[in-house]
């Protein structure tokens, strides 16, 4: 049962993974195109099997402080929605990395802005990767390109939420969400118990061991401006560490290759079948695919940049991520970006086009 | 191996359903496959497509430019895809509905009568299984046990007295595929 294959949409995959992966709870309001998270888990029943709640919250901004309530009291919790709900949740992802709470997020990106569109974008690259909400924080950004990782990410995110005490996102988008593919799930893991979480949290405000060693507090409020410079400086001290760390990305064919296209996610995916297809006429073209989008891949994109005569970025939004890759690359070689806007995906000839106009 | 498929049509007609058995009998085979919708907020009546590729190798962009086959079931699926086939690809298309047949000549066009057919065999809830009996018909992607044993993994176990209908239109629709 554990290695079986099964065909399932990304949204599907993110729902059977949570349950896997010992989720306490789901905290959600459905929206397209991401409802099936919620749907499936409802199907699951998992409150029958692990005892994880899932929970159709009255609103995106009541979901994200239940997984404040949640993460703080030491409980691997998570929500997911699209574009507009991840919007409304942003005081609450804030208030979150400022108290440092752990949670687990998953955006499956709609065109915007505003209500906009159903259809896939990847135009919140910004919102995530630069925090989103107010203060000097950055919560940590996984990009899936793939069914597969959309159930890997589920694990992944709650180890690095767990590990550094913050939120974590899984930017994924309605091309991920919606489509078929293999996929194996993650073994099982048991939900943590609470003597486990007393042991690994002992910062969680649970209400156990009060005698012992006193309450624990949970707030991002401070204040003495003097006691918040030190608390900020530890969260940037955190946020280094997680810089020095935890940057992963994958590459392809970027040995011999002349000109590079950086794109992550379902952008990553289309994007291969354009180097495919440009390498057949004879431009060698590689794919560098950063997988955390923060921490950005920055140091590995500007040693690339030294041995190549080019980079396109390949983003289903004006050109956001386009100043990471030209802060990386220092204007060694020339940045261009192609995307396109307000729900419409690339097609591979497209960025072909984009790869013969450099 | 790898057939880049797009199957469209209107909504209801079972055109996501068929990319998904097609995928999940890929799946039973050991190939890799993606289900790729072009999903929106319409149901009966609208518009519905899908890309399905299945494959022997790993699958880069699950949306493509062009296609290997090209299933249209009505009039706009047509002309918004008869472009989109590669050449010496193929489409298969059902004339009801539709009054401007397929025009290329460097690629090879496949009629079926699976409306008119389900109709007259008062197996309309088949009318996609017809469909996909052409399809295996022109391309043995996948075996036929494998379909069958991919409508019995998605069909609700309720429907499963339903399967040797199934399989009785997919049969039916081998035979009535033919070259325009």
């Amino acid at each position: 049962m554990e290695n079986e294959i099964l065909l399932l949409k990304g949204n599907e995959a993110v729902a059977h993974a949570a349950i896997r992966c010992g989720c306490d709870g789901y905290f959600g309001y459905p929206i397209t195109p991401q409802s099936e998270v919620l749907e499936t888990l409802a199907e699951l029943k998992p409150w029958e099997t692990t005892g994880m709640v899932v929970l159709q919250a009255e609103s995106e901004v009541a979901s994200i402080n239940m997984l404040y309530g949640g993460g703080g009291s030491g409980k691997r919790v998570m929500t997911s929605s699209s574009s507009v709900g991840i919007a409304l949740m942003q005081e609450g992802i804030s208030y979150m990395a400022g108290a440092e709470v752990p949670g687990l997020l998953v955006n499956v990106q709609r065109g915007g802005p505003g209500l906009g569109t159903i259809q896939p974008s990847q135009s919140d690259y910004n919102q995530a990767t630069r925090g989103g909400g107010n203060g000097d924080y950055n919560i940590i950004v996984l990009a899936p390109n793939s069914v597969q990782e959309m159930a890997d990410f589920v694990d992944t995110g709650f180890e690095l939420a767990f590990k550094y005490r913050t939120p974590v996102m899984i930017l994924s988008d309605g091309v991920i969400g919606q489509m078929m593919e293999k996929v194996v799930l993650p073994p099982f893991k048991p939900r943590r118990t609470e003597e486990e979480i007393a042991r690994e949290c002992p910062w969680a405000a649970n209400g156990h061991d009060l005698k012992r060693r006193g309450p624990n507090v949970i707030t991002s409020l401070e204040l003495d401006p003097a006691v918040m410079e030190q608390k900020n400086l530890h969260l940037q001290a955190k946020y280094q560490k997680i810089r020095d760390t935890e940057v992963r990305y994958e590459t392809t064919y970027c040995d011999d290759a002349d000109y590079i296209i950086v794109a992550f996610g379902s952008a990553a995916r289309i994007s291969l079948t354009a180097m495919e297809t440009a390498r057949e006429q004879g431009l060698k073209v590689g794919l560098f695919r950063p997988i955390t989008l923060w921490p950005f891949p920055t140091k590995e994109i500007g040693e690339l940049s030294k041995r190549v005569k080019g980079i396109l970025t390949v983003e289903i939004n004006a050109g956001q991520m386009v100043f990471d890759v030209r802060y990386a690359v220092e204007g060694r070689v020339p940045v261009h970006h192609f995307g396109r806007l307000g729900g419409i995906v690339p097609d591979p000839d497209e960025i072909v086009e984009a790869l013969n106009k450099l | 191996m790898k057939q880049e498929i797009i199957i469209s049509g209107f909504g209801g007609q079972g055109v996501l359903s068929m990319g998904k058995i097609l995928a999940y009998a890929g799946l039973m085979e050991g190939k890799e496959v993606t289900w790729m919708p072009a999903y929106g907020p319409e149901q009966r009546g609208g518009t519905a497509n899908v890309t399905v590729i299945v494959s022997d190798e790993k699958i880069s962009s699950p949306i493509l430019s062009r296609y290997d086959t090209a299933i249209v079931l009505n009039q706009p699926s047509l002309d918004k895809f008869q472009p989109k086939v590669k050449p010496g690809g193929d489409i298969i298309y059902d004339s009801f509905g539709i009054i401007d047949k397929p025009s290329r000549d460097d690629i090879a066009a496949y009629h079926i009568n699976a409306m008119e057919e389900a109709a007259e065999l008062k197996m309309m809830k088949c009318f996609n299984m017809f469909v996909l009996g052409g399809l295996l018909k022109i391309h043995p992607i996948v075996k036929l046990e494998s379909v069958m044993q991919a409508l019995r993994k998605t069909l609700p176990e309720r429907h499963h007295r339903l399967l040797p209908m199934n399989e009785q239109a997919i049969l039916k629709g081998m035979e009535i595929i033919h070259r325009q």
